[in-house]
């Protein structure tokens, strides 16, 4: 499993869901705090993120970086040798 | 910052595009407007268009539109966005001009340039956000609103023989002979937003090409309008707008 994580911009989040909605792996949720705006921000629940960037992708307010293990040096792009 | 995983040993795979500004948005939690500005910034980051690129910004919630994308903006009158975009690209025919509306502003005062603007198959792409609501408003009906659908002025739902039908205006500029490609899309789900950020490369890639206009629906939502939560929102729009404004392209470029 390739492990991964995100980051929250816990003062731009409006505790719209959505991202958690969109979670493959169920890492987040609400936290019982609010920010400064009054909403109740998202952070992650579970240290099981693969990386996905599903939550980013769905995130109205970009508030989500999203981290990622390197993948084997081989298959990335710029290395792959081209197929002859 | 919450963060379980330490991220020493890792790499961003998704980060903030520096095509938006820092400035919060002021939409409603879970609005579509921030997905839509969001993705287009990504793509003109991708494409390296920032300094070449000039967006339109409509009246309606996305008025401040501006604010928050990082490219040349100039802001239109009610309804008027195609209109001053086809302006703005025949006086700097080298930039990326495109115009962004909701359906208030794209379909009900702005009809007439809309119409004319596909028709006169000006090389911009308009991308219309349909939330079938004037949102900024109060939630009044708009012409895109769904047969049944209850707003503040429709609030026994929307009634054809009292309000007319709902105005499929994407599928109306599909005929006109200006239109080069048009296409419906979603961004209530990660695989809705991909094919999207797709559908929006492949306009800016088609506008040096000077074949026509490129229009992008995207049917959207609008959680406070709807008096709904955002999941429920999305919920509603899958069961109820999309048999009605079916996802997927009306029309594709023929190849050569
Ligand atoms: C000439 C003029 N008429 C009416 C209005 C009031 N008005 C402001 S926004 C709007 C409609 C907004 O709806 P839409 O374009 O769907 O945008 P949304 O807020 O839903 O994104 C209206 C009627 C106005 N600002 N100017
Ligand atoms: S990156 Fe994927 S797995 Fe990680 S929190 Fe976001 S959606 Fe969940
Ligand atoms: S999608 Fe974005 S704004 Fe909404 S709860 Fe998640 S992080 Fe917050
Ligand atoms: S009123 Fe509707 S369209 Fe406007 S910001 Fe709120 S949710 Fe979005
Ligand atoms: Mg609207």
């Amino acid at each position: 499993m390739i492990r991964g994580t995100v980051l929250i911009n816990r003062d731009i989040c409006k505790g719209c869901e959505l991202c958690i909605a969109a979670c493959p792996q169920d890492s987040l949720g609400l936290s019982d705090q609010i920010n400064r705006h009054g909403y109740r921000y998202v952070q992650l629940v579970q240290d099981n993120c693969t990386g996905c960037i599903n939550c980013a992708l769905v995130c109205p307010d970009c508030a989500i970086t999203v981290y990622q293990e390197p993948r084997a040096k081989a298959k990335s792009s710029a290395q792959r040798v081209p197929a002859l | 910052m919450e963060s379980a995983a330490t991220t020493n040993h890792m790499e961003i795979v998704y980060e903030r595009p520096v095509t938006l500004t820092d400035t919060p948005m002021h939409y409603c939690p879970g609005c579509g407007h921030g997905v839509v500005h969001r993705v287009l910034m990504e793509v003109i980051n991708e494409m390296g268009i920032q300094d070449r690129t000039v967006g339109v910004a409509p009246v309606g919630c996305s008025v401040f539109a501006y604010n928050y994308m990082n490219v040349d903006m100039q802001e239109a009158a009610h309804g008027r966005a195609s209109a001053v975009a086809t302006g703005i690209k025949r006086v700097l025919p080298e930039k990326y001009v495109y115009s962004y509306q909701g359906d208030g502003d794209l379909a009900a005062i702005g009809t007439g340039e809309t119409i004319h603007t596909v028709n006169r198959g000006e090389n911009i792409l308009m991308i219309f956000i349909n939330n079938a609501i004037y949102g900024m408003t109060g939630g009044q009906m708009a012409p895109t609103s769904i047969l049944g659908q209850v707003t503040s002025t429709t609030p026994y739902g929307r009634k054809s023989d009292l309000n007319g039908f709902p105005l499929k205006i994407t599928d109306l500029v599909t005929q006109l002979p200006g239109a080069y490609y048009v296409t419906r899309q979603s961004v209530h789900t990660a695989a809705a937003v991909r094919k999207l950020k797709k559908a929006i490369e492949a306009s800016f890639k088609y506008q040096p090409l000077k074949k026509g206009t490129c229009f992008i629906e995207v049917v959207s939502n609008c959680p406070s309008g709807w008096k709904m939560t955002p999941i429920e929102a999305n919920a509603w729009m899958e069961k109820n707008m999309f048999p009605l404004y079916p996802i997927g392209d009306l029309k594709v470029p023929k190849q050569n």
